[in-house]
């Protein structure tokens, strides 16, 4: 199943979907050395984004948090893709000083439509998602 | 969104690595806020300096853009660091703080970045013209560039402002769009202001009640350069005001008076102003007096000054610019001021310096904003007049 979004940064990468219903702070949401959630008393606390196509509404928190985002990718903990409903300055940074492909406005809600460990393929090169 | 030649030729990294990063991450913002294109702007003030916010990470970044060769293509001028860089010793900066923030500052000057660090780049002859399209990053620069010189920006963060330095372009939206910067709620005070002080709680008020919007005040009788930066650092805090205009002062007010119909009116009565600073009464007389956020003008500095004259002050810090901090040594205002007991220092603030980790736990300030922040850090924060933290009464 194929849907398509909005492209904010270009890029190709398959993965399993983790997802959190709540918007999200990588900024001492995620610990940037291993990948894992330690945000306390989130659903995901413990769970590694590492490699996978990590599924939240929106970013939040302080703009550190594209300097987050950047170091994960250099210590290769980063997500394979993001993919939000409705973006914003902080996830769009971050993404594109690593080079993490970014969609969101996807057609249907990807938060209702995908499950953690669904595999995912995110071109957003062209603009879309497969299931 | 639609590039010029020269720009895809930067996007496809035909002038280097650095420029097409920085060019893919405008692009990416350009695509969020669906800009038409890119805009051409003549200067950038940028943020993330402090290596307490930035940390490893943010520093990692730094030097990557530095040795992939970014080089900045117009005037960019720097926030402030979270030490002054030469006196950090005499402050209680930890060595292993200050050996990153000087790498931070190092690959900010290998990329051509002035190391003013400060966040009043406009007090020391950084001040864009009316109308010009800039990229700066600071909130209380942003109003007060946007707000009283009448320049263009939109809230940068560093990351973009660097950006906007290195290809010399910004994304065309927000702020810079004639049609964003027409009021769209009226602030009537009717309240005598007096003081810089009553600036600063008129500004933390407003932000709160304005939240993103853009304020069109009416009813200041006329305000200082100091009462501005005040006005402009607070309601950048307390809401996410970018913006302002004041009637009969500010460059862009007179146009913005027939777009003024149909807008809310919300009244500020001085019970207002009261109420804002008791909320920030905790700190006792044991705390540390923090003055300089923004960083001082030389007219404040001289007013510290005054206000010493024939007593003493132990636990005084001051903070200023470079700029600022050399004509107040020449004037014999530095000597005045430490001679008394207090500290003047350059390059930082109370905002972005490490204070917790420096085992600070109580602070006292004449700025709204410091006392936002630093409760917000968990320090115990008590906002007065300059006049009454010195203990001259008000």
């Amino acid at each position: 199943m194929r849907i398509r979004g909005r492209r904010i940064v270009g890029g190709y990468a398959e993965g399993e979907a983790i997802i959190s219903g709540a918007p999200f702070s990588f900024y001492g949401g995620v610990d940037p050395d291993t990948g894992v959630i330690t945000e306390p008393g989130h659903p995901l606390e413990g769970e590694s984004i590492a490699g996978r196509v990590f599924i939240f509404p929106h970013g939040r928190g302080s703009t550190v948090g594209c300097y987050i985002i950047y170091r994960m990718h250099r210590r290769g903990t980063a997500p394979a893709a993001i993919i939000n409903l409705e973006t914003e300055t902080i996830i769009a940074t971050g993404c594109a000083m690593a080079g993490i492909p970014l969609m969101d406005r996807l057609e249907e809600n990807p938060l209702r439509l995908l499950r953690n460990g669904d595999l995912v393929v995110v071109n957003a090169d062209e603009g879309y998602i497969e299931i | 969104m639609y590039l010029t030649r020269l720009e895809e030729e930067m996007l496809e990294g035909e002038m280097g690595e650095a420029v097409a990063r920085a060019m893919s991450l405008l692009v990416a913002l350009g695509e969020v806020f669906e800009a038409e294109r890119l805009i051409e702007v003549e200067s950038a003030h940028i943020s993330g300096v402090s290596y307490k916010n930035l940390g490893e990470a943010g520093l990692e970044y730094l030097e990557e853009q530095a040795e992939l060769g970014a080089h900045v293509r117009i005037r960019a001028t720097l926030n402030p660091a979270g030490m002054d860089l030469e006196r950090w010793r005499e402050m209680g900066v930890s060595p292993e703080f200050a050996e990153g923030q000087l790498r931070v500052i190092e690959a900010y000057r290998r990329m051509g970045v002035e190391a003013t660090c400060t966040c009043t780049p406009y007090l020391i002859g950084h001040r864009p013209r009316a109308g010009s399209q800039v990229a700066w990053a600071e909130s209380s620069a942003v109003a007060y560039a946007n707000s009283v010189l009448g320049a263009r920006t939109n809230r940068e963060t560093g990351p973009t402002a660097l950006a906007s330095a290195i290809t010399g372009r910004a994304p065309l939206h927000g702020y810079r769009l004639e049609e964003n910067r027409r009021p769209s709620i009226i602030i009537d005070v009717k309240a005598h202001l007096t003081s810089k002080f009553d600036y600063g709680a008129l500004g933390y008020l407003i932000g709160e009640i304005a939240g993103r919007s853009v304020p069109y005040i009416r009813g200041l009788r006329g305000a200082s350069i100091e009462q501005l930066k005040a006005l402009s650092a607070a309601i950048a805090t307390s809401g996410g005001v970018a913006l302002y205009h004041i009637e009969g002062l500010t460059p862009e007010a007179r146009r913005m008076t027939r777009h003024l119909e149909d807008l809310e009116h919300i009244p500020i009565k001085p019970d207002g102003l009261r109420e804002v600073a008791e909320r920030f009464q905790g700190a006792g007389e044991d705390a540390v007096i923090c003055v300089g956020c923004p960083h001082c003008s030389l007219r404040e500095l001289m007013e510290v000054a005054m206000l010493l004259e024939r007593r003493s002050c132990e636990r005084l810090w001051v903070f200023t610019s470079r700029g600022v901090y050399m004509k107040a040594e020449r004037l014999g205002i530095v000597k005045a001021i430490e001679e008394a007991g207090g500290r003047v220092y350059r390059d930082t603030c109370m905002v972005v310096a490490p204070l917790r980790e420096m085992g600070w736990r109580e602070v006292a300030t004449n700025s709204f904003k410091a006392a936002h922040y630093l409760s917000s850090m968990g320090l115990t924060v008590r906002v007065a007049p300059l006049r009454e933290l010195l203990g001259r009464g008000s």
